[in-house]
Order: structure tokens, then sequence, then C-alpha cells
């Protein structure tokens, strides 16, 4: 009996060899996939020890930590609620962190390589020196508008989105997309609780956790039409030029006529650009933009920031929260030949055109600017350290392109104040300063309501620009864009009430 | 955590052949080491506070003390009815109980009320009760070698043994869930809400006393009579009875108490006696494919037909991909592999980690805590003291001359290194997590007695062997003469 007892022993030497090279898996080769694992709370716990700094906008925390005394020493805060959720994004404990809260983690938590100093003199004072905190560019006032309106408007609209930015410096002003969401559970630091909060959220069909204004991309309608002008008006068309217009207009190649959303708007053979765009005539430009081609049409859409991947809204620098891009779609047949049906129904902001709402409001900005110059949005002003005296970041407004040159940027912004103060923008008007802006109502699916859009800027007496603003109503039916118009000029009223933001 | 390996090296070089019989009790071998083992537990309480308090608070050495003078007594029982007992067994499990209350004290730090940490009682909270578990258990271990003075005399228990260990088995399976499932898994017997005993741990002492007896009777028949089929001999039809019964027990077990570490238990425990008994390793090839086929058949039907089966398929779902579902099914499992990844190589130190993010680390988990604290070469540390309490069962099994008492040694060790494979392999992803305990750390006072009486058996074995042949105790048999048990102690097959 001795030699099995013998193997018996060496099964057993040879089970647990296989517990020890399991352990060596894990421990060794796996460790640092496991300790650096979203799902992994431990990391934390050691963050939570330190207070993570505060993300404020015009001087209001919007996010700030809690002392507990528990395990998890901390506890993340959001005083504001839903209304700043898709910019600040969340710090939850198990999952992954989000928003501004992702991006800047580690200044916040006082891990950056920039707040090195405030960890040396930690470890000779024996002290636990908060994380550096984050000055958000937003304007609280121009915020509640934005959130406010947005959630109460008159249509009864469940999802859409609003963004305001300065034209002159990129600064995003207001960000809300609906319907949102309070961060303050996700942050708990029980964390089935957040677990089931997170699941509640990303199962609801209206989607809060998305954020709309930045990663989510729709049809525009006729806001489009403003970068049409501007490639029509760089075609050496004037804006008093006359074009071919009419009630229907169907392509030459597709026995769908194109219409006009209502009988009275262009209903004679020719209309100058400026009555097109004012009333908003869909014959009008569908023939222009077959007129121009597709490849003009993408070409300019492309200057105006359509296609770009990789633009990021955080710091002017590397970082940032992702921003979809916005595409023009196929104009053209598949082998390259022209396709005007598409190429019609494109110009007027359908068939494969989609846009971010950010996109729409940077199409706005570069009409303000009296250069026709885009600078690049961002959403971090200033970074502040523990001690909040020592700047460790400070935004220099940076241009990112010029999608259009002076000239053609003076001829768009008459058009689009015509479209306010004569026009289908009329919601917008604020006494006392000049506002411009255009409509869009956009066809989703066939048996859906239609989006309702408008982007728009507000200059005062000056003509110096304040506010570049864009408002999306997703699905909202019939008075979409008047609405959007509507809530946008409030948006734009809340920006020139408070110049501290400025 | 490493040095706690040191008495790991110290015995094995002193280890003798068996069969060259050294008259030395080495009583005091065992003295020094299990004062070493305590040394360690008070220097692991004393890092423990140091880490969670700040501070060493001048009771740190209390648990260990009150620990070691648990041991002592136990010592002193061995070192008078047992002499010649192996001396490295009781400092080696003395080590891990030890380590295992000051973890279980170390949850209770982290559990407390900071300004009632420095101030926590020994005998408060999952750590205190684990301490009196460990009083009770060693004092039923020496209870144990008082009453039994030769292994042999076990024997004649067997039937009632074998009876006791199904009754066992089954109490859990038969009883409502609301009195027998924690967990998913019906391995128990409540009383309350507070206070519950696992029956299956006591039941595997008993089984295989019974199985050692049975084999020992029938071992003849069965690994003479075979027949040779794909150049293995394969036993006959009929002789394959009791195997497919304790087959299909163990089954039953993994369909109505949802566990598959016990049913694994019991049937490895039953193949490998089986084997050791008969020498055949038709055996063994028998008993991996009824139970692999029986497993993955479970694992089918959880898949097609759900019932019964369904909580098999769910762990082996989460087993294959635990990262699948990682807040919910996976939850447990995720957290114990991302606890032993954070660890890494030298672990957090002791009281440095966060167990507390863990679910049941002080039950199932309780290697992963540990993991995250003494990293892997604590683990590795841990696994080696493990290895040795199995290989010195074995050895005294080799060592021991009567068939019975080499199956049952060798049967328990070999169960107990088992069992460690199972909850460890199964805490680390290696196999499909079962509920079992860990042995000696785990919190539980059924698990620890259940075990102590184990190491009790071995000792009594071990020494038993280890007697010199000619004088010693009363119970030793004479030099060459016949042995007193006919029935305990059968001819040896001589094959060639």
């Amino acid at each position: 009996m001795n030699a099995p007892l013998r193997r018996a022993g060496v099964v057993v030497i040879v089970l647990f060899g296989l517990l020890f090279a399991n352990l060596n898996w894990i421990q060794a080769y796996k460790a640092d996939e496991y300790r650096n694992s979203d799902y992994n709370g431990r990391v934390q716990v050691a963050e939570y020890e330190r207070k993570r700094g505060n993300i404020e906008a015009g001087g209001t925390a919007l996010a700030t930590s809690k002392d507990t005394g528990g395990k998890l020493r901390f506890l993340r805060t959001y005083p504001a609620g839903a209304e700043y959720a898709h910019a600040l994004g969340y710090k939850p404990v198990n999952l992954a962190e989000t928003g501004i809260e992702r991006v800047e983690d580690e200044f916040l938590a006082g891990t950056s390589d920039q707040l090195i100093g405030d960890r040396i003199k930690d470890l000779f004072t024996g002290d636990q020196t908060g994380g550096g905190n984050v000055l958000l560019s937003l304007s609280k006032k121009a915020q509640d508008a934005a959130y406010n309106q947005l959630r109460n408007n008159t249509i009864g609209v469940k999802r859409g989105a609003a963004i305001a930015i300065d034209p002159r410096t990129g600064a995003i002003q207001a960000l809300v997309s609906m319907p949102s969401f309070d961060p303050n559970p996700l942050a708990s630091h029980d964390s089935t609780k957040a677990a089931a909060a997170y699941n509640e959220l990303e199962q609801d069909p209206n989607g809060p956790l998305k954020n709309r204004a930045l990663g989510e991309v729709l049809p525009p309608g006729s806001t489009f039409k403003i970068v049409v002008a501007a490639a029509a008006l760089e075609d050496g068309v004037g804006k008093e030029t006359k074009i071919p217009a009419g009630p229907s207009y169907t392509a030459p190649t597709s026995g769908t006529p194109i219409r006009n959303a209502a009988a009275s708007i262009c209903p004679g053979d020719q209309v100058t650009l400026m009555e097109a765009v004012t009333e908003s005539c869909n014959t009008g430009f569908a023939q222009l933009g077959v007129r121009l081609g597709a490849d003009v049409l993408k070409e300019k859409a492309r200057q105006f920031g359509f296609e770009q991947e990789d633009l990021t809204v955080g710091q002017l620098g590397e970082g940032g929260l992702p921003v979809a891009a916005s595409r023009t779609g196929d104009m053209q047949n598949p082998d390259g030949g022209t396709d005007p049906a598409a190429l019609a129904q494109s110009s007027i902001g359908q068939n494969n055109v989609r846009m971010t709402p950010l996109q729409g409001a940077m199409i706005a900005a570069a009409v303000a600017n009296k250069d026709g110059k885009q600078m690049r949005p961002y959403l971090v002003r200033q970074l502040l350290g523990p001690d909040r005296t020592t700047s460790y970041y400070t935004a220099e407004p940076r241009e990112l392109r010029q999608p259009i040159s002076g000239q053609v940027a003076g001829d768009l912004r008459d058009m689009m104040v015509s479209v306010v103060e004569n026009g289908t923008g009329r919601n917008a008007r604020i006494n006392g300063y000049t506002v411009g802006g255009k409509t869009g109502t956009a066809q989703s699916a066939p048996d859906r309501p239609d989006h309702g859009w408008f982007i728009g800027f507000v200059m005062d007496k000056n003509g110096t620009p304040i506010s570049a603003v864009c408002v999306e109503l997703e699905q909202a039916g019939p008075g979409g864009s008047a609405e959007a118009a509507r809530i946008a000029g409030k948006i734009m009223q809340a920006v020139i009430s408070d110049p501290g933001s400025r | 955590m490493t040095a706690a390996a040191t008495p790991a090296a110290s015995p094995a070089t002193t280890g003798e052949q068996p069969g060259v019989r050294l008259a030395r009790s080495r009583r005091n071998a065992e003295l020094s080491l299990l004062l070493l083992a305590m040394v360690l537990v008070a220097a692991y309480g004393a890092t423990v506070e140091a880490t969670m308090l700040d501070t060493v608070t001048p009771d740190f050495w209390i648990p260990a003390a009150a620990l070691g003078a648990v041991f002592l007594g136990l010592h002193l029982v061995i070192r008078f009815l047992a002499p010649f007992a192996d001396p490295a067994l009781l400092p080696a499990v003395a080590l891990l109980n030890g380590l295992g209350v000051g973890f279980l004290r170390r949850l209770d730090l982290s559990d407390a009320v900071p300004a009632e940490r420095e101030g926590l009682a020994v005998f408060a909270g999952t750590g205190g009760r684990q301490l009196a578990w460990t009083l009770v258990s060693v004092i039923l271990a020496a209870g144990l070698l008082v009453i039994l003075r030769d292994h042999r005399s076990v024997s004649r228990y067997a039937y009632t043994l074998g009876l006791a260990g199904i009754v066992l088995v089954m109490i859990p399976a038969v009883l409502p869930s609301r009195f027998s499932e924690i967990n998913g898994a019906k391995l128990w017997i409540k009383f309350g809400d507070t206070f519950s005993i696992q029956p299956g741990e006591f039941a595997k002492l008993a089984l295989l006393v019974f199985f050692a007896y049975y084999l020992v009777r029938k071992r003849e028949v069965l690994s003479l009579a075979s027949r040779r089929f794909l150049g293995i001999d394969f036993p006959r039809g009929r002789d394959l009875g009791p195997v497919v019964v304790v087959w299909l027990i163990s089954l039953l077990v993994l369909v109505f108490e949802k566990d598959l570490g016990t049913s694994l238990l019991y049937f490895g425990m039953f193949v490998v006696t089986l084997y050791i008994a008969t020498e055949r390793v038709s055996w063994l090839i028998i008993g991996l494919v009824l139970f692999f086929g029986g497993a993955y058949l479970a694992y089918i039907l959880g898949d097609l037909v759900g019932g019964p089966f369904a909580n098999f398929y769910l762990r082996a779902e989460i087993w294959l991909d635990p990262f699948a579902d990682p807040h919910n099914d996976g939850y447990q499992l995720v957290q114990g592999l991302l606890a032993l990844g954070t660890g890494g190589l030298f672990g957090a130190g002791p009281g440095g980690g966060q167990p507390g993010l863990l679910p049941e680390v002080q039950n199932d988990f309780i290697f992963a805590g540990l993991g995250e604290e003494i990293g892997l070469f604590g683990l590795s540390a841990l696994l080696v003291i493990y290895l040795l309490i199995v290989e010195r069962g074995l050895r005294a099994a080799l060592a021991v001359r009567d068939s019975f008492g080499k199956l049952v040694a060798g049967g328990l060790a070999f169960t107990l290194g088992l069992q460690v494979f199972v909850i460890v392999g199964g805490i680390s992803k290696l196999i499909p997590l079962t509920g079992q305990t860990t042995p000696f750390l785990s919190a539980g006072g059924s698990s620890l007695m259940a075990n102590w009486l184990l190491i009790a058996v071995l000792l009594r074995v071990s020494d038993g062997a280890h007697r010199p042949v000619t004088g010693g105790g009363g119970t030793a048999r004479p030099s060459g003469g016949p042995p007193e048990q006919l029935h305990g102690a059968p001819t040896e097959v001589i094959r060639p």
C-alpha cells in the first residue's frame, strides 16, 4: 500500500503546484491588470483617503468632497444635482468615472505630476493635502437657463440638448443634455445602491446617461443651409442674387419632390438668397446645392468642422470630453457619379447629414465672429492647486480654424439676423441686442415626429459677439424649431446678464 | 511573512526514513516550533495594529498568548499520551489557526468604529469567537487522544460511523432550504440566525473511517478479481456496487446541496482510499471519468433543463467568465481576483488591505483576503505549510504498520490537501468556485473542530507508526507477535 500512498503524495504536490502556478499568474502576471481594473474598489479606497478637489464654475462648487469618517473617508457630492451632470460626469466607487471627473481625474485626486510638490511636502509634514481644483468656463446663469428652459419646454419634448459658447474665445457657457440624471446616487459608497442607480439610468429608454450636446448626432435640417449659403456666397452668389425656387422641386433622377414647409414660402420662380435663408426656402436650397455639387458642399462642411473625429472639450491641450464627428454622408452614387436626389436632400440637411449640437453652435460662432474664425471650444478655464492660489493651467483661447472669410461671415450674419427679425427665428429676439440665427426642422423616421433645431448668436450694439448657441429638441414635432429658438433666446439673455462669466 | 515557512524547513531536515524507527519522541522540537509559531502570530497581530491603529497596544500579545496556552495544553497531552507523534503537525496547524484568528481579529478592527478599535476585547467579534472555537476544538482533539489510545480501536465503530456519516451528509439536503441554505449552498443546519453547524465537515471524518474499514476487508477481492481491457485491469461488475453508490451520493450532494466542492471532496476521498487499498490505477480512471462525466452532464442539464442543476451551471459559467457580470453573479469571484491581484508579490502588509470589499472574506474568501495583505510570497508560505501537514500525514500513513491506519491517515491527509485545493483553486479561478471552508483559517466552529479532530487522528496514527516496536505503551503489540486485532490489520497482499 505504500506505493499508492507515495503517488497520492505526488498528486497532492502536483495539485499544490497548480495552485502555486495559478497564484503566480494572478498575483504576478495579471496583478497590474487587476489592480487597475475599473471594478477594483481598493485603489479608490486609498484615493478616498485624500480630499478630492472641487469642480467649480463662477465661484460655485459643483462637485465637492465631504468627510464622512467612514471606511471610504470622503464622499463625492454634487450640490447642483442633475443640472451639471453631463459636464461634470461623476466619480463612482466601483465604476469608471466620466466627464470632467474622468478627464481631470489625476489633478482632482492630487496624483497628477503637476502636484508632485504637494505630495513631497506631505511626506515631511505628515499631512494629507487634498487634490487640485478645476474651474470650469460655464456660466451659472446660462446653465440655469438652459437646464430649466429645456426641462420645462412648452411642447413636452423629453430629449434634447443645448450648448452655448463664447464665439471670441471658445469658452463653453452652458452645456445641457436632456434628460439629465442625478450623479449623487452613482457616487454612493454603497456599491449595491450605486450599481442599482446606474442600471436604472442605463435602462431608461430616454438614455439620460448620453451626452447629447457632444456625443449624439441628428440630421440638422435647415440649419445646414448656412453651410450651403456659405458655399454659394464663395461661389459668387450675392445675398441679393436671385436663385431658382418655387413651390416644388424634383431632382432630375428622383420622383420624390421637395416642397417647402408652407405654401407661402418662396412660391415664385426666383427668390433672393437673403429671402431664401430668412424664410427657409427648401426648393431654393435644394437647387442651389445641386448646382454647387457634392464636392463643394462636403468641402465647405468640412471647413466648418464636419468630419473632425478627434475634437475634445476640456483643456485646450490633450484630453477632454470626446465630441462625436458630424457627418455629411454620401451625396453621390457609390461609383462617384452625381446623385442629384441625394444632393438635393443633403442640401436641406436631410439624407445622411448628421450634426452634434456643439457643431451647430460652432457654425453660429464662426458667423458671429467678424473674421469668420472658429475658436477651439473648451470647458476647463483654470486649474488651481489645493491652496487655491497656485495656478497650474489657465486657458488661453486658441483658433481652431477659419471656415469662412470676414466678407462671407458678414453676409451670413445679415441673413441670420434677418431670420430672427423677419423670418422663422423670431422667438429668439432680445431687446437691445442683435440676434441672428437659423431654425431647422429635420425628418427623423417616416412615422416619427420631426426634430427641432435652432442655431444662433447674439451681439451687442457694437457688433461684438457675446454668445453662440445651439438648441436641439429630439422628435419635437410641430413647433419644435420655434421652441428651440425661444429657448436659445433665453440662454443668450442669461449669458448677457452674467458678464462676470465672460 | 516568508518567515512563516521557517517551521516547515527545520523539521523536514530531521525527517527519518520509514522503517528506520528512531525511538526519539522529539517533543522538545515540537515545543520550540510551537513557540516560534506563536511568536509569528504575535508579530502578525502587532503588525496589524501598527498598520491599522498607528500604534501597537500594550495588549497586542494577548490573543497569541491565549492561543499559545491552549496549544501548550495539547502539546502536554501529546507529550504524555502520544509521545512519538509527528512533531511538525501541531506547530504547523497552530500557526495556521493562529494566523486565522489574527486575520479575523483584523477584520473586526476594520469593522469597529475608529474610536473603539484600540479597546477591542480579546474575545470580541469574529476573531474572539474563533479564539473560543479554537479552545473547544483543541479540547476535543485532546479528548480524542485521551480516549483513543490506539487508532485501530476505531474500526470497531466503523459501521456506526458510516451510518452517522451518511445521515450527517443527508440532513441538510432533506431539510427545507430555510433551515439549511446559506449563500446558495445547502450545507448547513441552522439554529436561529446566529448559530449553524456544517455537518458535512464531521461526515468527512466518519465516512473516511468507514471507507477505510470497508476497503481493508474487501481489498483482496477488489484488487485481485479483474478483467483486463485496453491494458488496464478493471474490477468485476458486482464489485463496482459500493463505488457506484458513493458516486450517486456525491452527485446527489451536488444536486441537492448545490455544492460541487463537497461532492468533489467525498468522491475524491473515496476514490483515493480505494486506490490506496487496491493499488489499481483503473479505480482512479473510473473515478475521474465518473466524476467529470457527472459534472459535465450536470452542466449540460443545467443549461438545458435548469431546476436543481441551474446552480451548478451558473457557477460553471461564472468560472468561465467572471467578468461577464462583474456586479452581480461574478461579483464575489471578481472581487477575490482583484484582491489577489492588488496584493501582488508582497501584499499591502497585514492590516494594509481592504478585505471589507470582499464578500464572505471571513469564510470562503479568507485566502483572497489574506493574499491582498501578505502577497504571493505569504500565500506561497501558507501553501507550503498546508503541504507540510498533508505530506506529514501521508508519511505517518507510510510508516504505520497496519492497513487500516494507512488508509485512515492517507485518506485524511489527502482529503485535507484536496479541500485546500478545492477552495484555494476556487477563489483563484483555477476551478469553479464552491463553498468550502479553508481548513484552520476560515471562521466557523464546525470546520475548526472537524479539522482538529482530523489532526488528532493523524497524530495518533503517527504516534502508532513511530512507537518503538519493542516495549513502549501497553497497547503496542509484542515484537514479532501477531497483531492483537486481526480485523484491523489483515495480511498484506504481496503482488508480483
